[in-house]
Order: structure tokens, then sequence, then C-alpha cells
């Protein structure tokens, strides 16, 4: 595989009373969300990497660099594609024109190289808007078709400035779908800001945390999500993302089994065909712990773990970090119980505990997430 | 009253005043497009005072700013020495002059309502285009032109209409030379000067029927185009 090397940002700079100094490198790969809450600068950041606010610093992009002390490559030269909060349509154009707007004139892309036209359209569903004005589309058709826009003009980096906050949770749980196909299918690396931390959850493979104009901490999601020092994993709705493949299926009971770094899941839904990918959503409050295997239970994720840290939060309740495996190297996953049943078990760093899972949540390539119940 | 008839002299008058407002129109959108997207996304501090000395026509007495361009369009001002490049001697009382009467005096006309739909466009249409690749020159073509038509329309709308109205500049720069200054306006207070109160009538009420027939017009347009708009 090629190395798709990295994302190199940094700025600083001072406007309107914000100090901004953000610096991080990420793999130019797959989905790089930047989180924070409104106002930490996630999208001067995006606007800066754009070439659309000009503060100092450095910015390169597999190598290539697209900012320094001596040179600023303006918005239009630089090979991005930007969605903006509001779709932000040509008004005076129909969607076909929007969307072939920023396409390459002289040389349409052939075959395996760069987006066509027929791909995105099919990939976003849009192929019927086509020749409508912008003002007779619905939020989350415009967004669609802003997002065709973008990816048609060829980018190398896509930058997604909280694509999906103006939509309201319907529509948003309907386009969500669209990404992820975006995520699995396009080589292109995307800075996706957002400050809803389950869009994240179900998009993102690295995540850059922000608080105040800064880089809190950067690296992978999984990781990020289960370090205890950090905001995510001590907040109420903290939770993992695990990558999983699909292993099997059994129609008697409707049971799928999905492997994860370090045991296996199994969920009361179809997940598609052995080998598929899929991504699952583990919340802190619905694991709980017990020293031994329990026996006859209904609960039918039962997984031996490793405590690798824990932390109290708030006054009555403990959060522990597990690590997947007898030996504790898999995936992370998060517990949060309460302090009497941490005393009571008398819990400890090391310790072989066996994770019950209450509800695996899978990314859905449906309208609205799956959740399992307890068996 | 008899039913009067379009004199030789009217007729000139008509065609000259046509002629008059459109090269004056023609050229305000052409200098007037800059200056108003200048103004509608320049930051510099001073803008505003250029700004206001392209709205000073709208309230100097025509007089005052005829006075000037007087002085500045004969023997010893500019315009003489401009005049002088093609062999004249002054461009005061002549159709050139004229015509740059009119463009300073028409100007905020055509400036302020391009700079208006420049500026309720947003940055926002300039930036999508950028990050799709398009120059400044492309996206200024492509996006802000089409998106500032409303603007257009009524600016050449009013300085067309405001140029055939003008009294007083050319009063004072154009003297009352028939088929070379004898304007309308002009020619209305000639009629009435010398009694003939019929042709005084037909232009004034052809004049005020056109005044008529352009605002409501713009308003109809204008109304459409709010419509479409989103």
């Amino acid at each position: 595989m090629e190395e798709p090397g990295t994302i190199d940002l940094a700025f600083t700079g001072r406007f309107g009373g914000f100090a901004l100094n953000a610096a991080f490198c990420v793999p130019a790969r797959g989905v790089i969300g930047i989180f924070g809450p409104s106002g930490c600068g996630k999208t001067s950041v995006l606007r800066c990497a754009a070439g659309l606010q000009r503060l100092e610093g450095y910015l390169s992009l597999a190598g290539e660099v697209w900012q320094d002390a001596a040179t600023f490559r303006p918005a239009h030269r630089r090979p991005i594609g930007y969605v903006f909060q509001e779709a932000s349509l040509f008004p005076h154009l129909s969607v076909r024109r929007n969307i072939l707007y920023g396409a390459p004139r002289r040389r349409p892309p052939r075959p395996g190289e760069g987006t066509g036209l027929e791909e995105v359209v099919e990939l976003l569903g849009i192929g019927h808007l086509l020749d409508r004005s912008p003002a007779r589309l619905s939020g989350g058709e415009r967004q669609r078709v802003a997002i065709g826009r973008a990816l048609l003009s060829q980018p190398r980096l896509l930058l997604m400035d909280e694509p999906l906050s103006a939509l309201d949770r319907q529509t948003k749980d309907g386009i969500l779908p669209f990404l992820e196909r975006l995520h699995e299918r396009l080589a292109i690396p995307v800075l996706y800001v957002s400050h809803d931390i389950g869009e994240l959850e179900r998009l993102a493979d690295h995540l850059v945390l922000m608080e105040e104009g800064r880089v809190i901490a950067s690296g992978k999601l999984s990781e990020l999500q289960s370090d205890p020092a950090l905001p995510l994993a001590t907040s109420r709705e903290a939770a993992v993302s695990l990558d999983a493949i699909v292993t099997g299926y059994d129609p008697a009971y409707g049971i799928a089994t999905l492997a994860v770094d370090g045991g296996e899941i199994v969920i009361p839904s179809p997940a598609g065909r052995p080998g598929t990918p899929r991504r699952l959503r583990v919340g802190a409050g619905d694991v709980s712990l017990a020293r031994k295997p329990p026996e006859s239970t209904t609960i039918i994720n039962i997984l031996p773990a490793r405590i690798l840290a824990h932390r109290p939060v708030g006054p009555h309740e403990r959060l522990i970090v597990l690590g997947l495996g007898e030996d504790g190297s898999g995936a992370r996953l998060l517990s949060r119980v309460t302090l009497r049943s941490f005393d009571h078990l008398a819990l400890a760093e090391g310790m072989l505990v066996y994770a019950q899972v209450k509800g695996v949540a899978l990314a859905p390539s449906a309208a609205t997430p799956e959740r399992t119940t307890p068996a | 009253m008899p039913v009067p008839v379009l004199s030789s002299e009217t007729v000139s008058a008509i065609r000259l005043t046509v002629e008059l407002a459109a090269i004056t129109t023609a050229i305000l959108l052409f200098i007037g497009t800059p200056i108003a997207w200048w103004l509608a996304r320049s930051r510099a501090w001073w803008k505003e005072a250029v700004a206001t000395v392209v709205a000073l026509p709208l309230v100097l007495p025509p007089t005052v700013l005829g006075f000037y361009l007087l002085v500045a369009l004969g023997p010893s001002g500019p315009g003489g020495a401009l005049a002088g490049l093609w062999g004249g001697r002054t461009l005061a009382f002549t159709f050139e002059g004229l015509v740059i009467g009119s463009v300073i005096y028409s100007m905020p006309f055509v400036v302020q309502p391009i700079r208006n739909a420049f500026e309720a466009m947003g940055e926002r249409p300039m930036e999508v285009a950028a990050t799709l690749r398009a120059s400044p020159a492309r996206a200024f073509w492509s996006v802000a032109l089409p998106l500032a038509r409303p603007g257009f329309l009524t600016g050449a709308v009013l300085g067309f209409a405001h140029t055939v109205g003008e009294f007083g500049v050319v009063l004072m720069i154009g003297g009352n030379i028939p088929g070379e200054t004898k304007v309308l306006s002009v020619a209305i207070y000639d009629y009435v000067e010398t009694l003939r109160w019929g042709e005084a009538n037909l232009l004034a009420a052809g004049m005020a029927a056109f005044a008529f027939i352009v605002i409501l017009t713009m308003t109809i347009v204008e109304k459409r185009v709010a419509r479409s708009g989103d």
C-alpha cells in the first residue's frame, strides 16, 4: 500500500480577542475528527487549512507545503474540497451546474482515477435532483449536493465544517450513512469538524481534541476515547468505537458474530456478509464487570478483559479502562461502575475481569441506530 | 390648445437625451462596478470617505456641482487640456462635457445599488468558488456578477432615468445648443420661457409617464427577483 503521508498543521494568531495556537500532525488517511466545544477554534483551523483565512503557520499535505513562512497558496490553488455548515449552493445555478462548478473542465477523470459524476451522484443519491434549482431542495438534499460538489472538484483533502449541524435530527440520521459510505469508498483524507461526539464516534478514525484555541490531544479515536485523563472518557456519554469484522450469522437465532481486537461480540441483528467491516459503539454505562465468568445470565456478550486504569468520576462512581483479552492487549473498553461495586469487588489495576456488555450499537446503514437489548 | 406636433427641435432633443443617458449609463456600469466592488469588499478605513465623495451629488445643489464642473471642463481646467488633444479649446458646452458631468452626477445612483447587492451577497459565495478552484476573476464573473444582477438592473435604470432628468448641471455646463447639448429638460424650460406651452406640456407629460413606467417596472422586477431569490 502506498504510504499516505501526514497532514502537518500549525497555526497561531489572534483575531477579535481570540487566540488560536493549534498544531497537530495526523496521518493523511481516513476521517480526522476535530472535536471541541463551540468557540474553541475548530472552524478557524479548518478555514486556515483551506486558505480562506490567513494566520501565521505551517501546513503540508503528504510533504507538499501549502503554507510556511515564505509560502501561502491561496484557496483556489489548494486541491481541497470544503463543505460549509450551510450548504451554500449557488442559487443562480441548477444542481447539475452547481456540482460541476469545480469539476476540471478540460479532462474528465478517467475510470479508476478521481471521482466521476456518476459515482458521486450514486454515492449521494442525488440523481433525481440534478435539474432542479437549489431553492427547491430540502436541507438534507442541499447538503448532499454540497458534498457532491466538493468531491467533484477532485480534492486531495476534504474539509468539512459541521456539515450536519444545521440539520434536524432526522435529516442528520439520513445523511450519516452517506458519509459512512464516503468514508469506505473514497481514499481522500477528511478533516471533519464537529461538536457532536456522536457523529465522530461513527465516522472518525483519528481525533483531534481542541479547547480554547489549543489542541489538547490528538490520536486514534479509540485511544482518545479511552484515555482517562481526557474529558471524553469521563463525560456522561463516554463510549468507545470498535472496528469490527463480521464473521458469521446464525439465522436460527438471528445473531451475528463480529470479531474485534481481542474478543468477539455478537449482536441480535444481521450485520452483513462475513468480512464486512462494521463499527460498533459501546457506552461506558452499558458495561458491567464480574470477577468470575458469570453463569446463567441473559447477557450474551461476556468478554474477558484486564483493568488497565481507573479513576473517579464524580463522588460515587469510577471509570474503568479495560483492555480486551486475557492479557489486556486488545481493543479498549470503558466501564462506569458505582464506587460501592468497585470497593465491593476490590477491583484494581491489572486484574482480570469479565466485561458484561449490555448494549452494543451498530453504526447502521439504515436510518436509525439499531440497538441490541438484553437478550 | 392645439394638438402639438413634435417639431424637429423636439425630436433632436429626445434623441440627444436618450443618447446621453445611454452613454452615461454604459460608462457608469463600466467604472461603477469596480468602485462598488471595492466599497463592498475593502477593509480600508478611508473607504467611507470615498463612498461619501461618490454620494456627494445626492445632496449638492446641481448648480454647485455644475459650477465646479464648468471650471474643470473649461479652457483653464483639465477638461480644456483634454480637449486640446484633439484641437479643441474647452469641454464646456459640448456633448462630451455633458457626458462627463452626467457620469459624476448620476454616479451614486448606479454605484449604491450595485454596492448593496455585492454586500448582500456576503463573503460566502466567493469563498465557495475559491474552494472549488475558481480564480478570483472567474469567481467574479460566474458568481458575483450573476448574484448581484438585481443591483445592476436597479443601478442601470436609476442611472439612465436620473440622467434623463438632470437639469441644473446641464444648464451650467451644457449651455443650450440644439443638437449638441439641448436635452429634454432644458428644452422644456426653453419652451416655457418662450411661451410654447403646448410643446412644454407634451414633453413634460411624456417625461412624467416615463418616470412612472420606470419606477413601476423596477418595483415589479424587484419583487419578482426577491420572490425567486430563495
